[in-house]
């Protein structure tokens, strides 16, 4: 990855996520929540990751953004009209967290390999072969998940 | 040397989306905050993975995506009741738990 490609990357990012924290209107926080998230799609393929890249784009983008978009469609209030709670606070723990998180990396020899993963094969070769166990598991873990939300999100007193 | 700006990247985007947790007040505004943050968690995950070719990050982080989505699934529908009974989007508002 070059320096260029990685600071437009870095920049869009972090534009993307502020957009998502700072905007009033919901709909847009979503959408600048895709936008963050095709980014790091970008950023999976520039780490040769392409079977994550598309899993980001199609699961993570697709499927999530489609569920906050629908359930803000049925919800009243779109708006934040009192948007923050106590914003100092809250700012200052985020600063304490990422000097902490950011003094772990300094600590480090960084001393690191060429880098690089393989293409897409070798992953899913290893995710039907080697960990086709907790693969089988996921599916269950998402059957489960979509039966809860119907079984949740159901109207009281229509009984099928 | 990439790797260390990967890392910082990452967790700058955590640290906006933990701000976003923290402060904002609406319930799904808070969901697309934790979005955020798993976000940058599994960003951070394959930018070592990759500088180590570490191949099982790949199924990891895919394995983190999946859980996320269903987490989402359960969490808005969850949102849906509470907004439906109490008729708030609050986050402040729903505090029956509340002793």
């Amino acid at each position: 990855m070059s320096d260029a490609i990685f600071w437009i990357l870095a920049l869009s990012l972090g534009v993307c996520a502020l957009g998502v924290v700072l905007s009033r209107n919901l709909y847009r926080a979503a959408y600048w929540l895709a936008g963050a998230l095709v980014t790091t799609a970008v950023f999976y393929l520039a780490l040769t990751a392409p079977l994550l890249a598309a899993v980001q784009i199609l699961l993570y983008t697709g499927g999530v953004l489609t569920l906050v978009v629908y359930a803000l469609v049925i919800t009243a209030q779109t708006d934040d009209i009192l948007r923050w709670r106590r914003p100092v606070p809250a700012l200052v723990l985020a600063i304490l967290v990422l000097a902490v998180l950011v003094s772990f990396v300094e600590s480090g020899d960084g001393a690191v390999a060429v880098g690089g993963l393989d293409d897409g094969r070798a992953a899913g070769v290893s995710l039907f072969s080697r960990y086709v166990v907790p693969f089988e598991l996921l599916s269950i873990l998402l059957l489960g998940a979509i039966f809860g939300a119907l079984v949740i999100a159901r109207k009281e007193g229509n009984e099928p | 040397m990439i790797l260390e700006r990967l890392l910082v990247l990452s967790f700058v985007v955590f640290s906006i989306g933990l701000f976003g947790v923290l402060a904002r007040r609406h319930v799904i505004a808070i969901l697309l905050s934790l979005e955020l943050m798993f976000n940058a968690v599994n960003l951070a995950i394959l930018s070592v993975a990759w500088a180590h070719g570490w191949l099982t990050g790949v199924i990891l982080v895919l394995f983190g995506i999946a859980i996320t989505v269903a987490e989402v699934a359960v969490g808005l529908s969850l949102f849906l009741l509470a907004e439906r009974i109490r008729k708030t989007t609050r986050a402040d508002d729903l505090s029956m738990l509340k002793g």
